[in-house]
């Protein structure tokens, strides 16, 4: 009974199949916005790989252009400004650094919104006082939160270099409905090419204590260091855990693996 | 059970008799997993997969316990906290990582669990029960595993629950309703993230009682091998424990290793980029994808593009995605052959070898975003993977010539090593 009754159930679905084989069109629609998509270039960082390791004085220079450039728009709200002391800073320094941003708060005598500065156990404050005021203040867009932005957007890492160094003028041949509208700029790494955000940086925007010469690629380059270092603060310790797990393992199979030769040594299996 | 020449447990220290007289738990674990369990000598690697399976249950309730502690099932802070998990508790951001990557190990285990079972006909009498009490933890093992996925609350959560409830409304007439009441909403928020995750937290130990249902079946007829033939006298047997006991251990050090580097190496390798954005419904994502282990069945799902008879395109899919799982029931009974094990099964092992290609090429369909050539792909993926359970299968196991087969799985060990042993020699 089962089987007749399955041959049935079977040639049902095969018919419904291949009638959708017949009636699906095997051209695509066209998409011309693929043809001009780039993909990400590669940006080599030292937190990469298995032998990762924090580059602090890049991560330092990121967490500047952050503070000087990206913070006028975007914000960083699962950040505090405690965690910066894994970048290499003192704890006086973090206090200064906390110092230096306002924070919402609430006057003690009357209760009316007020702000104070901040503290190491604060959060780095957001740009705007709700998401409606962030799209007011740019033309209806809203600029994503940057915590996690290197594990959020395919591409990682190289996605925010390459956009961030990736603004142009549109090709030549760019067809006339993917022209960048007013207030929007070409970005070829950008999902469909027009991007809200101007180009954010420019050569010697940002003044580094150390010297370096503040290019937009160094400065790109810097900010994507800082932002995976935000998007995940454990990662070297989390390696560096995984290598110890990993060694113990191997010396844990290998021991099992003897046993299990010695034990079934007088079995024919 | 089993065997007349299984080991007895016999205490010798005084607190075990004392214990063994008032309540017999060592004698029931030693005859589950220890030296009172006889089990065919000739089992490969294949059979480690089980034992691996159950290994994996327990770090999934270990870790989902400790993630529990920390994590809030509220729709306004859910995306917050599991971030809170990730940055300020301590070792929270393993606990978390191994818990995501411990699904993804788990399904891979039961997959290959499964795999094995279809190649060495595990599924046929008498161990028919067996398998089916197998599926039903299959099937307890998506449901959990896909409310689980919805509680980080990101971007993939939000509106892989959006995608998978829906499947409810394209049943006729009521199928809104039953939607509605299943969510408590209209769409995903509060309500259906609080009931996920309650159920969440119960379904593993549902799993976990039905996993013991799964070992009590299997202990009646014994394990099978990779032979299919049936176990005749005590030489063909050796005792669970310390035998498969030691073969395990290895099993599971093997499987560790694997685990630990996915976890700690590469966290996110079989995430999506998507789940690390807040849940929004007033963004839909470019396109919406399940996690890797759903991926064959939602390109069945997706496979069915026409109002065939009058039934809506998408109704079609929801039946074929239900009944690709539902058919794996009537297995047993599908395949009529009387030999178990594919070694001996010339014809059959052939289309085993297409299913499983099939398998890989439905799921790489259900990867990629619904676009040519890979609609027609899954389209054909889907024809052949019904094809194969209620049409080929049948007709195989009534037409196929088995090859000749050992008298014991004994007599298969020895020939085997003859074999092995003339080969060095020439």
């Amino acid at each position: 009974m089962v089987r007749p009754l399955g041959f049935l159930v079977g040639l049902g679905f095969i018919a419904a199949l291949v009638c959708a084989i017949l009636t699906t069109p095997l051209k695509n629609e066209p998409n011309a916005s693929h043809e001009f998509h780039k993909h990400p270039r590669h940006l080599a960082l030292s937190s990469d790989g298995l032998f990762p390791h924090w580059d602090k004085a890049k991560l330092q220079r990121g967490l500047q252009v952050y503070k000087e450039v990206c913070s006028a728009c975007h914000s960083l709200h699962l950040v505090a400004f405690r965690d910066i002391g894994d970048l290499g800073y003192t704890e006086g320094q973090v206090k200064s650094f906390a110092k230096s941003f306002q924070v919402p708060s609430i006057n003690p005598d009357t209760g009316e919104p007020a702000t104070r500065d901040g503290l190491s156990s604060d959060y780095f404050p957001s740009p705007y006082a709700n998401d409606v005021a962030a799209r007011a203040a740019n033309n209806n867009a809203l600029p994503p939160d940057l915590s996690l932005i290197t594990k959020a957007r395919e591409g990682g890492k190289d996605y925010v270099y390459s956009l961030l160094t990736g603004f142009q003028n549109p090709p030549a041949n760019l067809p006339k409905e993917l022209q960048p509208a007013t207030g929007l700029h070409f970005n070829p790494y950008f999902a469909n090419l027009n991007l809200a955000m101007a180009p954010p940086l420019k050569d010697g925007q940002v003044t580094y204590a150390d010297g370096t010469k503040s290019t937009v690629n160094q400065m790109a380059s810097d900010v994507s260091a800082f932002l995976v270092w935000t998007a995940e603060p454990k990662l070297v310790k989390r390696v560096q855990v995984g290598w110890a797990a990993f060694l113990f393992l191997l010396i844990f199979t290998g021991l099992t693996y003897m046993s299990y030769r010695n034990i079934w040594a007088d079995k024919k299996h | 059970m089993s065997f007349p020449w299984a080991k007895n447990y016999e205490p010798q220290q005084p607190l075990m008799k004392w214990l063994d007289e008032k309540l017999p738990l060592p004698r029931l674990v030693y005859n589950a997993i220890g030296a009172g369990y006889p089990v065919p000598r000739n089992l490969n690697y294949f059979w480690n997969f089980g034992v691996l399976a159950g290994v994996a249950l327990v770090i999934q309730i270990v870790t989902g316990i400790v993630l529990a502690m920390h994590y809030a099932a509220n729709a306004g802070v859910a995306f917050n906290s599991v971030e809170h998990i990730m940055r300020d508790v301590n070792a929270g951001w393993f606990i978390r990582y191994a818990h995501m990557n411990g699904a993804s190990m788990f399904f891979i285990v039961v997959y290959l669990h499964i795999f094995r079972g279809l190649y060495y006909g595990s599924y046929k009498a008498p161990r028919e029960m067996v398998w089916l009490l197998g599926v039903v933890i299959f099937l307890l093992m998506m449901a959990t595993a896909f409310m689980g996925y919805v509680l980080p609350w990101g971007q993939m959560s939000f509106w892989g629950a959006q995608v998978i409830t829906g499947f409810f409304s394209a049943i006729p007439v009521v199928g809104d309703p039953i939607r509605v009441w299943l969510l408590g909403g209209f769409a995903p928020d509060n309500a259906a993230l609080n009931r996920f995750f309650s159920l969440h937290y119960l379904l593993p130990f549902v799993i976990a009682g039905v996993i013991i249902l799964h070992i009590w079946a299997l202990h009646i007829p014994g394990s099978s091998n990779p032979t299919g033939i049936e176990v005749k006298d005590e030489q063909d047997t050796v005792p669970f424990h310390p035998y498969y006991t030691a073969k395990d251990g290895f099993g599971v050090g093997v499987f560790l290793l694997i685990f630990v580097a996915l976890t700690f190496f590469s966290p996110n390798l079989l995430g999506h980029p998507d789940n690390y954005i807040q849940a929004n419904p007033l963004s839909t994502p470019a396109h919406i994808v399940p996690e890797w282990y759903f991926w064959p069945f939602y390109a069945i799902l997706r496979a069915f593009t026409f109002n065939f008879l009058w039934i809506d395109a998408k109704l079609w899919g929801v039946i074929a995605m239900f009944a690709a799982i539902a058919l794996l029931f009537f297995l047993p009974w599908l395949d009529s052959s009387p030999v178990k094990s594919s070694n001996y099964r010339p014809l059959y092992r052939i289309f085993f070898w297409i299913l499983m290609a099939d398998i890989v090429l439905l799921a790489v369909c259900g990867m990629k975003p619904a676009e040519q050539p890979w609609v027609i792909f899954s389209q054909i993926g889907a024809a052949y993977y019904f094809a194969h359970f209620l049409i080929i299968l049948p007709i195989v196991s009534r037409i196929e010539r088995p090859l000749p087969m050992p008298n014991s799985i004994t007599e298969a060990v020895l020939a085997k090593h003859a074999d092995t042993s003339s080969a060095a020699t020439a």
